[in-house]
């Protein structure tokens, strides 16, 4: 529907601009950073924007992505900024704090539409009633196994496990030592600072009955019974079962590359990564359910805004180009370049890309999944790291290790939240 | 700045005699000269420099405005417990680093000294690892010390029936195994400086020696050290702040795959990753500022103690 009316309104607009006996033609400037395909995929939208919109110029910027937010941050105060910017979804606080983005006009952007057609995520991109951002794609994890491995073990490799306790089991099963019990390859792969901390935080923590911060985000609320529960299981699985190991070949991915894991927890961006394996057959499935049947999966995204720097007909263009960049015509395009899920329901939930083997289970995941709101996320990251390492290496207890790392975490909201 | 005025100094005094009006050129002359370097310092080091100590009393972020929060950072920083695990870390890259980084450079030069025999292409062997990139170098090392499969030193222990070692997934071994690397690429270079002061001894002091039948021994402490001694100043100073400065092998060997730069639980972290991090991934300008001067004053203190206990005799 609204991809329809999208398509009406670059018609309406590209015949009001020829009608308009050429109408003085805006140029607007995007800002995103280097990364390849989603460059191509934003080039190939912006050659379609300017041909429905004769009148409007769009000027692609990059940058590393080192620079970026520094860039972003230099050329704002000095009015050179651009005046549609990509940017992650985590920084958003930061961004409405310092003024470079503006809240999107009600006209062009309805809340209640966004609701209605955007996966429950995006709501993460709203403060106080108003949406700053949206994106075109989202992300979220899924369990790869290697097809091969299951087979060798005696597993069907058509059925992935469904609950925790399978995947244990299965673990179990394909895990391979040598004589002196040195690890071969692994029945899944332990790799914390990849996504397993996302893992851990949003669906074996959830599943568990927790909950990893407050409402409003403002208080670590994973000191609990639910985090020691969920955080052993875990680590059990080097400690106890030794169905991997930490640092196993080097990460998480590669292992799982070289055909010495049997099972990786990823995200859909690995899907470019994993297609050039050519030694075995992989299949993705959800990410396994707790016992008692409860689902829960990590989503993020990057996220395009319009800053504060447009107005008048350089806003009107913003507002027309943000839209058409989350057309379902543009999502299609970008799952297709880029790999990453279509943000609008409709445009994802297509009966093809459901039954698709690989974007199936991502997107089904997309409808339980929760968009963690980091304030620093490296930072985070980095305090779950030194958690789990604690536990690790140091043989800390779970639950000494979540108060230390709760307080660490609980420190670095405090001191974004008291600004 | 001091060492051109000096040398201003000294050239105009000795034009002294050729009148005033000479001088005055000759100073213009000098200060046309320098102008370049001296607006190019000024503007590119001095000025930044200076502009540290101001962000260190602010809460800049890059994004907002800075406003002043007087010695706020600081008193943050001596409360901070990673700031001291990483000031442990660096004062433990110093303190063996560099003496073992020169002792083994010094006993390698002694007695490469005395080799003939292919002798420029050992001292070049020795080079070579300083003329690679460090990146490249430290990501070869990182492999070298992974679990079996594909460690080298892992697989070598298995070999032998010895117990695989967790190196960099440690917290007591991660941090000598990011600094043997560090070390061995060093050591050419130290290894040429060495040659280079031998080479430099007159042959007289030991053709002398050994007529009054002096033992090696004492012709190494009473020749050969004493009048090395500006070498061994020149590189314990200047190893000391590549030690102080460590950050190429530290950040290539543990962050890129497993992303905890100065891991596991910060123990190999140094001050510069440390400034580096607050800085470009958590925008803490003016905490990172206040990071760069403690940064500073040690390198400081640390030279300037080194220059006057090596320097007297």
């Amino acid at each position: 529907m609204r991809g329809l009316r999208g398509m009406l309104l670059g018609l309406m607009v590209s015949v009001g601009a020829v009608a308009g006996a050429k109408a003085q033609t805006v140029e607007i400037e995007y800002w995103q950073y280097v990364f390849d395909a989603r460059v191509k995929a934003m080039t190939e939208l912006i050659k379609r924007f300017e041909a429905a919109n004769p009148n409007i110029k769009v000027k692609q910027t990059t940058f590393p992505y080192a620079d970026y937010q520094t860039k972003i941050a230099a050329a704002m105060p000095a009015g050179q900024g651009p005046d549609v910017v990509q940017l992650f979804y985590g920084w958003l606080d930061n961004f409405v704090g310092a003024k470079f983005i503006q809240p999107l006009p009600r006209d062009a952007f309805p809340p209640a539409a966004i609701e209605k057609e955007f996966y429950p995520i995006v709501s993460a991109m709203k403060r106080d009633g108003e949406y700053y951002a949206l994106p075109t794609a989202v992300r979220s994890l899924a369990l790869f196994y290697n097809k091969k491995l299951f087979q060798e073990a005696g597993l069907n490799p058509n059925t992935p496990p469904k609950t925790v306790d399978e995947l244990l089991d299965f673990a179990k099963k394909t895990t391979k030592r040598d004589g002196a019990g040195n690890m071969l390859s692994a029945g899944i792969t332990l790799d914390f600072p990849g996504q397993d901390y996302h893992w851990w935080r949003e669906t074996l923590l959830r599943q568990n009955g927790g909950a990893p911060y407050s409402d409003d985000n403002k208080k670590v609320t994973y000191d609990s019974e639910a985090g020691a529960k969920s955080l052993n299981w875990y680590a059990d699985l080097q400690r106890t079962h030794k169905v991997g190991q930490v640092g196993f070949m080097d990460e998480g991915q590669a292992a799982f590359r070289a055909g010495r894991a049997a099972m990786t927890i990823d995200g859909s961006f690995r899907l470019g990564a994993f297609g050039g394996i050519k030694a075995f057959e992989w299949g993705v499935a959800e990410l396994p359910a707790s016992a008692d049947g409860k689902k829960a999966n990590f989503a993020s995204y990057w996220v395009n805004a319009i800053t504060t720097k447009p107005t008048g007909p350089k806003l009107e263009a913003a507002k027309k180009f943000l839209a058409f960049v989350t057309t379902p015509e543009a999502m299609q395009l970008w799952l297709e370049t880029v790999g990453e899920l279509p943000a609008r329901k409709e445009a994802a939930e297509t009966e093809k890309n459901l039954n698709h083997p690989v974007y199936g289970p991502f997107l089904k995941a997309l409808n339980y999944a929760h968009a963690t709101v980091f304030v620093d996320e490296l930072a985070q990251r980095q305090v779950s790291l030194d958690m789990i390492n604690r536990v690790l290496l140091q043989n800390q207890d779970a639950k000494a290790a979540l108060a230390e790392a709760a307080k660490a975490e609980q420190g670095i909201l405090d001191r974004f939240y008291k600004k | 700045m001091n060492a051109s005025s000096s040398r201003v100094d000294a050239r105009s005094d000795a034009r002294l005699s050729s009148g005033l009006g000479m001088r005055q050129k000759q100073v213009l002359w000098a200060w046309s000269f320098l102008a370049v370097p001296v607006l190019f310092y000024a503007v590119v080091r001095f000025y930044p420099t200076l502009e540290a100590f101001w962000i260190a009393t602010t809460n800049w972020n890059l994004l907002t405005k800075p406003s002043f929060i007087g010695l706020a950072n600081f008193k943050r920083l001596m409360a901070d417990p990673v700031f001291w695990q990483v000031f442990r870390n660096t004062a433990l890259y110093l303190l063996l680093g560099t003496p073992i980084s020169l002792l083994l450079a010094f006993t390698i030069a002694y007695h490469l000294d005395r080799v003939r025999f292919l002798h420029g292409f050992i001292r070049a062997l020795y080079f070579l690892p300083f003329l690679t990139t460090a990146a490249a170098m430290a990501w070869v090392w990182r492999w070298f010390y992974q679990p079996v499969p594909i460690g080298l030193f892992n697989n070598l222990l298995a070999g032998i029936g010895i117990a695989q070692q967790p190196f960099l997934r440690s917290t007591t071994q991660s941090l000598p195994a990011v600094l043997a690397p560090a070390i061995w690429a060093g050591l050419g270079f130290q290894v040429v400086i060495f040659m280079a002061g031998l080479r430099a001894i007159p042959t007289t002091y030991y053709e002398a020696a050994r007529i009054d039948g002096v033992s090696n021994g004492t012709i190494l402490r009473r020749i050969t050290l004493p009048l090395l001694k500006p070498t061994i100043v020149f590189l314990v100073v200047f190893s000391s702040i590549g030690f102080l400065r460590i950050f190429d092998q530290v950040y290539n060997m543990t962050s890129q795959t497993s992303s905890d730069p100065g891991g596991p639980l910060n123990a190999t972290k140094p001050l510069v990753l440390m400034i580096y991090q607050t800085a470009f991934s958590s925008f803490d300008m003016g905490y990172a500022a206040a990071q760069t001067v403690v940064l500073f004053l040690v390198l400081l203190v640390v030279s300037l103690l080194q220059l006057r206990l090596l320097k007297d005799r």
